[in-house]
């Protein structure tokens, strides 16, 4: 390639003979002067021949924030980056420009249990192992009980978080609450914290253990599961970056969930795929959350169990029965 | 050995003549090594398959290990209330005690240390504390806490045992090498000259001073643990000080059972007299009646008002499934004490160390009613889970583990009451009025010039100064 002359040449050259006149010295100004255009010139040729032999190859891709954008294919180069470090910052990072909320609607469940399920089949968990759960309610005998499923909350104000003393789980900007199992270090303040009784631990070897052990580790699935670490709800985090409902949501028969984003405020069922208005939906039905007195702003929203269409049917396996 | 010790020498001899290997010492210590090897036994199988051999489980996830923590924690704090409160108020009867208490003190918060990293799910993770800590977490200060009073406690072990160090190389010589060459190292030189005396008083008196909000933090902090959350039993805003007099309780129980089996084992007979346990008596009375009061405060008023979720917790220890380990803690470890401790004839050495016994049991059974019971009752109902998640039961590889720290404790405390005299030689001596002149200061000579060196320094700073 036509280098250039280093220009230290340019000021040496007076230095070393300190009697050239000053004709002399211009001179030489000149002769380098053009000496460097004519290389800068045919480098800019070289360079201008490579391009347009491999111009008209565009690709299209979408950005982290859903834009799409069009890149040669001679800037497209693979990642410097392990998987691993960028599943990680991801994570971490979230979907910006999105708060995503979470609607139950207690009057439908029949706890038929398939959101449970789905998420302990998905997170790769044991069946006594619940980032969902749907428990058996009454607030007291004179009322009626019902069925609630109960995932994380994704407080706005997480006491969990709060308690954490590494930086293992973190408030994400978009709403959920995630856990890093490279970080953790099973203390467990975080379940004691907890007053939703959200948090999990694999007091254990997990169950897909073998299986994952050469998985890369991604945080918005939490998979693989680690030993000794604590494991909960990612409010679907890996499907919300794909754009569909979570697993626990899209898996429901009887239309008990609404999920969406708070900004657009719409919100999606996940049986009937029918998109509501956020605030007519929590107004009109009487919205509540979950011990809103503690302070911790519950991202997720109950419609009370009101005109139920059948009867409340206890189940056998709620009460912890001794073996 | 001499009822009445009137020399130096015959104190120096009394106070060290526990310093050797003995057959007993042999087979105590066999003992203790070999439990301790079979409780890490047990530790090897929670590395190899998790927390899941202990009881523990997803919603009373905090079991015997964070119980024993506190307690340990706890019974490190009468460090502070015999040297710290006691010494610089002036009081005399301490000093052959205050070292015992900081052995207490030091033994308990090392291993405390120990006792947390058995409750984590990851111990190769613990240095992620300190590499990724974050300031939020009530973890984050008591890890740190907890740290500088172990190194204070250990400072203050130390430092006021200088002299001794001096004194017994001096007049006892049948020590074995290695134990006269720590002697020396860890004597720093020192000469009894009046500037180093004025030194070490003044850097004790800073220690003690340091000490007393340092223990107090730990375990407030500690108490934090608990109180910082939301759950029914734990959201106390008495949490702190129950904590802290609970601790001056259990701590003063574990120094009178030590002095008792030191005075038995050492001899120690003329030093730790009748009257050193009636004072010790004395102040546990006085700790036990500042703890019933904290525990009147801290079940009357939440009794009172029944408030749902509360009643739930509070219930179920006053007549509830935990009802029986309640009581049993609050009779017999605290006011059956309170009561019979208030007799002076209970507050001779072998009924008050029984006593004593009774209390520090009962001091860790409360650890365990503070820990678990609030936790069996979370905000939302335990369901679809198996048995076990919902009744605690420690496992047999749980036991083990917790009493792994026992052993630990008991082989801190014997190496070092073996190693170093547990009564301070010199301040007892200086007590008697027994001399202590210079005449073991052999190295004078040569700290002379040393200071003579030092004043041309000066000199030399001056010039240097002068130039510029």
């Amino acid at each position: 390639m036509g280098e250039v002359i280093p220009d230290s040449n340019q000021e040496s050259q007076p230095e070393k003979n300190k009697k050239t006149s000053r004709r002399k010295f211009v001179r030489n100004l000149g002769l380098l002067g053009a000496g460097l255009a004519t290389g800068a010139a045919a480098l800019e040729a070289g360079h201008l021949f490579q391009k347009s032999k491999f111009k008209g190859k565009k690709e299209v891709f979408l950005t982290q924030d859903n834009r799409l954008v069009e890149v040669d294919s001679l800037e497209v180069k693979a990642h410097e980056k392990p998987a691993a470090e960028i599943l990680q910052e991801h994570g971490r990072e979230g979907l910006p420009g999105h708060r995503w909320i979470w609607v139950i609607d207690l009057s439908k469940c029949r706890n038929a249990r398939k959101c449970v399920m789905a998420c302990q089949e998905a997170h790769h968990l044991r069946p006594d192992q619940f980032h969902i759960n749907t428990l058996e309610m009454q607030e007291n005998k004179h009322t009626p009980a019902y069925h609630m499923p109960k995932p994380c909350q994704h407080c706005d104000n997480p006491p969990c978080v709060a308690v954490c003393p590494v930086d293992a789980t973190f408030k994400r900007p978009d709403g959920p609450v995630l856990i890093d199992n490279e970080r953790c270090i099973g203390c467990r303040f975080c379940i004691a914290a907890c007053p939703y009784s959200a948090r999990m631990m694999n007091w254990s070897k997990p169950k897909y253990a073998d299986q994952d052990k050469d998985q890369v580790y991604n945080i918005e699935l939490n998979i693989p599961q680690k030993i000794g670490t604590i494991t909960k709800c990612l409010m679907s985090s890996d499907r919300l970056r794909e754009g569909k409902l979570p697993y626990c949501v899209s898996s429901c028969p009887n239309g008990v969930y609404y999920f969406g984003d708070e900004y657009e405020d719409t919100v999606t069922n996940g049986t009937t795929k029918e998109t509501v208005r956020l605030s007519a939906l929590l107004s009109e039905n009487a919205a509540y959350q979950l011990m809103p007195e503690l302070g911790t702003k519950p991202r997720v929203y109950y419609l009370p169990p009101e005109k139920r269409p059948y009867p409340f049917e206890p189940s056998n396996d709620a009460e912890p029965k001794k073996a | 050995m001499n009822e009445n010790p009137s020399t130096l020498e015959i104190v120096t001899k009394d106070l060290t003549s526990h310093i050797r290997i003995t057959k007993p010492f042999m087979l105590w210590m066999g003992f203790l090594i070999l439990g301790l090897l079979v409780c890490l036994f047990a530790y090897l199988q929670q590395l190899r398959y998790g927390l899941g051999v202990a009881g523990i489980r997803d919603y009373i996830s905090w079991g015997l290990y964070l119980a024993n923590f506190v307690f340990f924690v706890a019974t490190s704090l009468v460090g502070m209330l015999i040297s710290g409160v006691l010494g610089l108020i002036g009081i005399k009867w301490v000093t052959p005690i205050s070292r015992i208490a900081e052995i207490i003190a030091v033994g308990f918060a090392a291993i405390a240390g120990v006792v947390i990293i058995m409750d984590m799910g990851h111990p190769d993770r613990l240095a992620y504390v300190f590499l990724y800590g974050r300031f939020q977490s009530p973890i984050f200060w008591d890890v740190t806490v907890v740290t500088t009073y172990f190194v204070l406690s250990f400072l203050l072990y130390l430092i006021p045992m200088i002299p001794d160090l001096v004194i017994i190389r001096k007049w006892i010589d049948k020590f074995p090498a290695w134990l006269t060459k720590i002697y020396r190292i860890l004597s720093f030189n020192w000469t009894n000259k009046p500037e180093q005396n004025k030194i070490l008083q003044r850097l004790v008196r800073i220690l003690l001073i340091l000490i007393i909000p340092m223990a107090l933090a730990i375990h407030t902090v500690t108490s934090w643990l608990f109180a910082m959350t939301t759950r029914t039993g734990w959201d106390s805003t008495l949490f702190g000080p129950y904590f802290v007099t609970g601790a001056f309780v259990s701590g003063t129980s574990a120094v009178i059972i030590a002095m008792y089996f030191f005075r038995k084992n050492y001899k120690l007979d003329p030093y730790l007299t009748d009257l050193h346990f009636n004072k010790m008596g004395k102040l546990l009375v006085l700790v036990m009646l500042v703890y019933l009061y904290v525990n009147i405060n801290e079940f009357l008023v939440p009794g009172y008002k029944l408030k749902t979720a509360e009643a739930i917790t509070l219930l179920d220890q006053l007549e509830g499934s935990n009802a029986v380990m309640f009581w049993l803690v609050q009779i017999c470890g605290l006011i059956l004490p309170l009561i019979l401790l208030v007799f002076s004839k209970i507050r001779r050495p072998l009924p008050l160390m029984i006593i004593s016994i009774a209390v520090l049991i009962g001091a860790w059974f409360k650890r365990y009613i503070i820990v678990v019971p609030a936790q069996e009752h979370p905000f939302l109902p335990i369901q679809y889970v198996p048995y076990n998640f919902k009744f605690y039961t420690p496992t047999l590889i749980e036991i083990a583990i917790t009493m792994s720290s026992f052993f630990m404790l008991l082989i801190i405390i014997t190496l070092l009451s073996k190693m170093f005299p547990v009564i301070p030689v010199y301040e007892t001596a200086k007590e008697r009025g027994l001399v202590i002149n210079d005449e073991y200061a052999n190295d004078e000579y040569a700290n002379d010039k040393y200071a003579n060196d030092e004043y041309a320094n000066d000199e030399y700073a001056n010039d240097e100064y002068a130039n510029n």
